[in-house]
């Protein structure tokens, strides 16, 4: 069966409170807080992009799986929504620093905030064909939000890079469902600094409506009830959305919590569900069954369930868990906020 | 348009990126950068290729508060002196640590930074930096 033969993250280690954004723009902290459920959101170095955060993850991976040569990777997908280059991928450069090259397929995943589950799915495509002995599948994001705007309390960084094989699996992937639709819920046109988004519109028809959706549509198909899970991570731009939709298909609070870091870090766009993930695998135990649900917009879900094999003890410790890179965190006021996010004018590099 | 600079920085993606120095496999000697040659067995050196651990500790550091042009956002930031576990020295920034926590002897490791851009219209220039390892901020 195939299955994920390792996994790595990164979150860089700055970080901004939601009562220092509010302060700037004269908002209230409390409102956004509770509205949101976000204390802070990390935010990325001057010299940290998505290249940088996927490389940091992806050698987390690798070494978590010592048995995995590099050059055993056969194809190498980033998903992300802001690719350092309009052209030129992303995927080139990680493969290229993790010694991968040059025997490899590799491409630049885009779909808003689940790029990187698209990869997961591909990956599992060529290595269930044996195409590829192992893929690895990056969601990756420094998400950008306009000065002021409601997004800016939550667009962050971090990433979260996966390694899909058939052999020494920590755990199985018993099925993937995915459902897409043509939503306007959020958009960034080419060449504009920022995105934009269709307010409140963006909860209803697109994120409840595709993450109800598709894990009811894999639920179904594997028979499956939520009752059947001990975990449950949903995309999770913010801590409300991800805890509503739980709610709505019948998953528990418990379930949810240990994967919900949005909270503490903010939305990593592209890097959300997988982190999420990440985290409820630096705590499973073999047996117990995982449902992930990732969201883009635009619109479209992906469903993983997954089941932790005995491999994970051996393997879990190799490598930096989530919980490190959420308490490794320095606070910057907004001043050095927007100094780091190159929002001063005249700013040239 | 035409960039200078990009096949001079292309050349040197292994040590950048993957921090790949030179072993001779006569003397056994350990280089970095990478050299062609052996400086110490001449014609008789089988220099080979060979990637480091990463793995290091600050020999000695230095706090730049006067920037050279195109740093001048990074100020005040930290260039050390790193000892290789394998033995070189390589002269690197020292990132996610601020002039006020680096020491002598502080455990380091390799990291993947953005070194320069070209602009905005030139390529990005990626490699490694060093930063704290996990076990100096587990014990902090
Ligand atoms: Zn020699």
């Amino acid at each position: 069966m195939v299955g994920i033969v390792s996994y790595g993250v990164y979150i860089p280690r700055w970080r901004i409170k939601t009562e220092e954004i509010a302060k700037v723009w004269d908002q209230d902290a409390d409102r956004f807080k509770e509205g949101l459920l976000v204390e802070e959101k990390s935010v990325p170095s001057l010299d940290e992009d998505t290249v940088t955060l996927a490389v940091e993850a992806a050698r987390n991976a690798l070494n978590r799986s010592p048995e995995v040569n590099a050059k055993e990777i056969g194809a190498l997908y980033v998903g992300s929504e802001s690719h350092p280059y309009a052209v030129k991928p992303t995927a080139t450069i990680v493969a290229e620093a993790i010694d991968a090259t040059p025997s490899l397929t590799a491409a630049d995943m885009e779909f808003a905030c689940k790029a990187g589950t698209a990869g997961l799915q591909a990956c599992m495509g060529l290595v269930k064909a044996e195409y590829v002995k192992y893929g690895m599948a990056i969601g990756a994001d420094t998400a950008q939000a306009q000065p002021s705007d409601a997004l800016e309390y939550t667009a962050a960084a971090g990433a979260a890079a996966y390694i899909i094989g058939r052999d020494s699996v920590i755990a199985d992937i018993e099925g993937t469902y995915s459902t897409t639709q043509d939503v306007p819920d959020f958009w960034r046109r080419e060449g504009e600094g920022y995105p934009q988004h269709g307010g409140r519109f963006t909860g209803e028809p697109a994120y409840f409506t595709q993450v109800v959706n598709c894990t009811r549509g894999l639920m179904e198909r594997l028979g499956t009830k939520p009752k059947d899970y001990d975990y449950a991570v949903f995309h999770q731009p913010n801590g409300k959305f991800p805890l509503r939709a739980a709610q709505i298909l019948g998953f528990d609070k418990e379930k949810v919590m240990p994967g919900l870091i949005v909270t503490k870090i903010g939305n990593t766009y592209s890097g959300a569900s997988l982190l999420g993930l990440a985290s409820v695998l630096d705590q499973a135990k073999q047996g117990d069954r995982i449902l992930v649900t990732s969201y883009g917009s635009g619109a479209g879900s992906d469903s993983f369930s997954i089941v932790v094999t005995n491999l994970i003890e051996e393997k879990r410790d190799l490598a930096p868990s989530t919980e490190f890179y959420i308490n490794r965190k320095e606070y910057i006021d907004y001043a050095h906020y927007s100094k780091f996010k190159r929002q001063l004018r005249g700013f040239v590099n | 348009m035409t960039m200078y600079g990009v096949p001079s920085h292309w050349r040197r993606y292994k040590e950048r990126y993957r921090l790949s120095g030179t072993r001779c496999e006569t003397c056994g000697n350990i280089y970095f950068p990478p050299r062609k040659v052996c400086p110490h067995c001449r014609r008789e050196g089988k220099p080979v290729s060979m990637n480091f651990s990463g793995k290091g500790k600050v020999y000695t550091f230095s706090v730049i508060r006067v920037p050279s042009e195109g740093f001048e956002a990074y100020a005040p930031y930290v260039i050390g002196l790193i000892q290789l576990e394998e033995g070189p020295k390589v002269t690197t920034q020292i990132v996610d640590c601020s002039p006020e926590e680096v020491y002598i002897d502080m455990p380091v490791e390799v990291c993947f930074r953005k070194l320069r851009e070209q602009g905005k219209e030139g390529i990005i220039c990626y490699g490694f930096k060093f930063k704290p390892t996990t076990d100096a901020i587990l014990k902090k």
